[in-house]
């Protein structure tokens, strides 16, 4: 087995005083996607601003593709190939869809052929190319935030609970673009509450607890015991 | 998940009609202010040569504001030492002007020019320079921490007010401008200084120009996105701290700029007159929205016509009448006329 | 009963509890232990400034708001006692509406500046609160019909508490009107600084500085931060408008210089930065020092500006009206490296 893309061991954070992430261990395979859960409020979301650099880590390291990233600041990791899907979107809402991709090519003009590909993923984007992107649906502003993530090769994609509050229409268009990232070669890591959208997307799963990683496995594993579930997140995916 | 789903349609969320009359109402402000003024002068040329010099000072304060607008939007940090730049803007910029007497003293147009432009080169040059000193050492430390950050930034004013004097000596310097921008041309029986008409047309030249910057390059869209969202900037792989340092750069650079024109306009330069000014650029700030360039300008536009239609017509009140603008706008809009949208 | 008198609130340090009595009896018997025209006015300055700077204090230490207008209010008390007196004639009526309206008009003002600016964000309080001082500023100096304009005011007060009056002597030291003036801004000094002391220490004080610390929680536990911060604003605006009347009452004069300059505004954030934010003790420190310094320290400029003539550059850096160019640089310096001032560090020590 190659080694993994993203290692993060005995990662602590604070925020302000308080204690949020309390030695973190965790491992993003090369390839596929790994699901991150657990209750709210247990650190999901803070372990993904530490990745990307945020939230700087108190201790403990973070390795990515191979290189050691802890005291990088978060330009450098975004450049290193980490794209970043925010809970809150991060959209600029006072600029147009156009100008948030344009932005989000950082190394260069944007790939005609990439954008096809997520035109055809996101297709309202290409419908509301001039729009100032403040004015989108709370729907197409998930995709256009997932497309900035998109507009240039990544290796590693964090996502936080990108189906949060959506239709399922628009739920079952999202893991269609996933899905479709992942077919290329790309690992991602991902935060969800929807458990329906986890078992069908998720190859591995880590489950938070408190700050730390409680259980790691396959996510296969994970969804067939209800046992297990309940222990871990105080509740069964079939509840959801 | 159990509502049953919509369809999925791409939707625009097309703005209502009052909304969008409330998103242009700032820009309908200063026509409307012009009319305003027309109707109670009464005289046309009055009226004209007022509405001008309204102008000429409104762009003059614009250029002064952009950059500490921009400063704030970026990083947050509010820079009360930025008064300072106009002021060693101004000596710099005079101090040139007057060594180059033997091109400023003929009636040559091009000559004179050519030592105003080398005048604004070296006031912006030096102040930018400047800029960047002061961002490193007095602004650097003090990330984040509004109350640290005015209390510091007010002792780099005072500081580097006081070496004003120290350099230059501490009384006020008088100057007269080039030949050829001396003198009025008559317009509709209105006499209109040149200086002033030129100072409308290269004002607004160079928000033209920011505005092209701000929208059509790529450095323009990472600054109004960092405004809005600084972190998210960062995250998609651009070093926001350079981005702002430049912005401060330039901005301090504008301010120096703004300091030589406002020399020019007032014939006479003093220590104190970037923080005499800053008042006015806070107002121009508060009323347009922290962080807005548009807000800005025409904030800046509304507070210079207003000062000059308000020593016409009731000279006591010119000075108050600012604040009354300032009052009016904030029950209006309490987050200024075009506040920046910042993401959460 | 000491500890009562201030609101159990001590020094807690035994250098500062020192320096504190040192300051309080040589203050209590200025008129005997330096006599003199000018050590009394230095002592009467350091009376008025202790309680202007703690009121400042209360919003710059205690409430994390930086206002430039202070020296507004300072200014809204003094005119009120030199208007009243002119235009009611000398008077003991005079004083005291002069001083009721001025401390009232600047609360009313305080509040209305905060209404406006506090409730968006507390960084728009610092621009406007610049912006207004400016204009009341210029408005006093412009107005010269009612306000004497750069000129000022002259006025009388009465009898009694001028130097015309006498009434005998004391150890040595005659005792006049001005020596009984002299008291009457101590007095009225030390109970505004126990009233200060007495206000921060209360339950108030205690839910002006859980703001400062984190607004945010502070709101989420239900506190009402505009209203405590304008509050705050309103109490901090009168007192200093009090100062400003006991200033006009001492001085015999009024004028746009000695009351509402901004070099006196950052006289003021000098002293609370020096002396130590967010402790009322800061106040009394800061001002002692400042007051003492600025009344001697220029002469030693003055001296070593001399002394250096003929060098480049040295002369006119150490010149006496460059003085304000050294406070910038202390000023910055203390920001930096000494943020909790002399009673921080003094207590650090203990």
């Amino acid at each position: 087995m190659s080694d993994p893309i993203l290692e993060l061991s005995g990662v602590h954070t604070d925020i302000a005083q308080y204690h949020i992430l309390q030695g973190v261990d965790l491992v993003v395979p090369r390839g596929g996607v790994t699901m991150l859960l657990g209750r709210n409020g247990v650190g999901k979301t803070t372990t993904l601003r530490t990745i990307i650099g945020h939230w700087q880590a108190k201790s403990g390291s973070l390795r990515f593709d191979g290189a050691d990233i802890t005291s990088l600041p978060t330009p450098a990791r975004a450049r290193a190939g980490i794209g970043f899907v925010p809970e809150d979107m991060g959209i600029f809402s006072d600029l147009t869809v156009e100008e948030n991709m344009i932005l989000a090519a950082a190394s260069g003009p944007l790939d005609p052929a990439r954008l096809d590909w997520i035109f055809a993923a996101f297709p309202p984007l290409r419908t509301f190319w001039r729009s100032e992107a403040g004015n989108l649906s709370g729907g197409q502003k998930q995709m256009l935030s997932i497309a900035r993530a998109m507009a240039e090769e990544r290796q590693l994609y964090l996502i936080d609970e990108p189906t949060k509050g959506l239709a399922p229409a628009i739920i079952s268009t999202m893991a269609g673009a996933l899905r479709d990232l992942k077919k290329k070669g790309a690992s991602i890591l991902l935060v969800e509450q929807n458990f329906s959208v986890a078992k069908a997307l998720g190859d591995t799963a880590a489950v938070m607890d408190d700050g730390r990683i409680v259980w790691a496995g396959q996510m296969a594993e994970l969804a067939g015991d209800a046992a297990l579930q309940e222990r871990l997140m105080g509740l069964t995916m079939e509840a959801h | 998940m159990t509502s049953a789903a919509p369809d999925h349609a791409p939707k625009y969320a097309q703005l209502s009609l009052p909304d969008r009359i409330g998103k242009a109402m700032p820009l309908l402000l200063v026509p409307l202010l012009v009319v305003f003024g027309f109707l109670s002068i009464g005289s046309t040329s009055s009226w004209l040569t007022l509405t001008v010099s309204g102008l000429a000072m409104g762009m003059m304060i614009f250029i002064m504001a952009s950059g500490l607008t921009l400063v704030f939007g970026l990083m947050d940090v509010i820079n009360f030492g930025h008064g300072a730049f106009i002021s060693v803007g101004a000596y710099v910029g005079i101090s040139a002007l007057l060594a180059l007497e033997s091109w400023t003293g003929v009636p040559s147009l091009l000559l004179n020019v050519a030592a105003v432009l080398a005048a604004v080169i070296a006031a912006m040059c030096v102040t930018g320079a400047l800029g960047w000193g002061f961002e490193r050492v007095i602004v650097r430390p003090v990330y984040g921490a509004h109350l640290k950050q005015i209390l510091v930034t007010v002792g780099g004013l005072i500081v580097i007010e006081q070496m004003i004097h120290v350099l230059w000596g501490p009384d006020e310097i008088y100057l007269t401008r080039p030949e050829t921008l001396k003198g009025a041309v008559t317009f509709a029986g209105a006499a209109i200084e040149k200086y002033r008409l030129l100072a409308v047309v290269f004002g607004l030249a160079l928000f033209v120009a920011m505005r092209l910057v701000l929208k059509r390059t790529k450095i323009g869209l990472i600054v109004r996105a960092g405004v809005q969202n600084g972190e998210m900037v960062e995250a998609l792989g651009y070093h926001l701290r350079l981005v702002f340092i430049g912005v401060f750069i330039a901005g301090s650079a504008l301010a120096g700029l703004g300091g030589v024109m406002w020399g020019l306009y007032q014939e006479v330069i003093t220590a104190g007159m970037g923080e005499e000014m800053m008042i006015l650029v806070f107002i121009v700030v508060i009323i347009g929205g922290l962080g807005s360039v548009e807000g800005a300008f025409i904030g800046a536009l509304l507070v210079g016509l207003l000062q000059n239609y308000i020593a016409f017509l009731e000279p006591k009140l010119a000075l108050i009448s600012n604040i009354a603008l300032m009052t009016a706008i904030l029950m209006w809009r309490p987050q200024g006329m075009m506040p920046v949208v910042k993401a959460k | 009963m000491l500890t009562n008198l201030i609101s159990d609130d001590r020094p807690r340090s035994l250098i500062l509890t020192g320096l504190l009595l040192g300051i309080l009896f040589c203050l209590a018997l200025a008129p005997f232990l330096f006599p003199g025209v000018r050590s009394l006015e230095t002592a009467a300055r350091i009376c008025i400034f202790i309680v202007l700077v703690a009121s400042y204090d209360l919003l710059l230490g205690y409430s994390g708001i930086v206002s430039f207008a202070h020296t507004m209010f300072f200014g809204l008390g003094a005119y009120g006692v030199a208007l009243a007196s002119v235009h009611m004639g000398r008077g003991y009526d005079a004083l005291i509406v002069g001083t009721v309206s001025g401390a009232v008009a600047s609360a009313l003002l305080a509040l209305l500046i905060g209404l406006f600016s506090l409730r968006v964000r507390a960084i728009f309080f610092a621009m406007i609160t610049l912006a207004v001082a400016s204009a009341v500023a210029v408005l006093v100096s412009q107005l010269s019909g009612l306000t004497g304009g750069e000129d000022g005011l002259n006025y009388s007060i009465p009898r009694e508490l001028t130097p015309a009056f006498k009434l005998g002597s004391l150890f040595g030291v005659s005792i006049t009107g001005k020596l009984l003036n002299y008291y009457l801004v101590f007095f009225a000094s030390l109970a505004l600084f126990l009233l200060l002391l007495r206000i921060v220490n209360s339950p108030f004080g205690r839910v002006l500085q859980a703001i400062r610390e984190n607004d945010f929680r502070a709101e989420a536990i239900g506190y009402r931060v505009v209203f405590y911060r304008t509050l705050a604003t309103c109490l901090s605006a009168a007192v200093a408008a009090i100062a400003g009347s006991l200033f006009a009452i001492w001085l015999r004069y009024v004028g746009p210089d000695t009351t509402l300059s901004f070099e006196i505004m950052l006289d003021i954030l000098l002293m609370v930065v020096i002396g130590g934010m967010g402790t009322m003790y800061g106040a009394v420190i800061g001002a002692t020092i400042f007051v003492l310094a600025q009344n001697y320290l220029q002469n030693l400029m003055g001296v070593a500006s001399g002394a250096t003539e003929g060098l480049p550059l040295i002369p006119q850096l150490l010149d006496p009206d460059r003085w304000l160019l050294w406070l910038g640089v202390l000023f910055i310096l203390s920001v930096y490296f000494f943020p909790t001032g002399i009673v921080g560090r003094l207590r650090s020590e203990d």
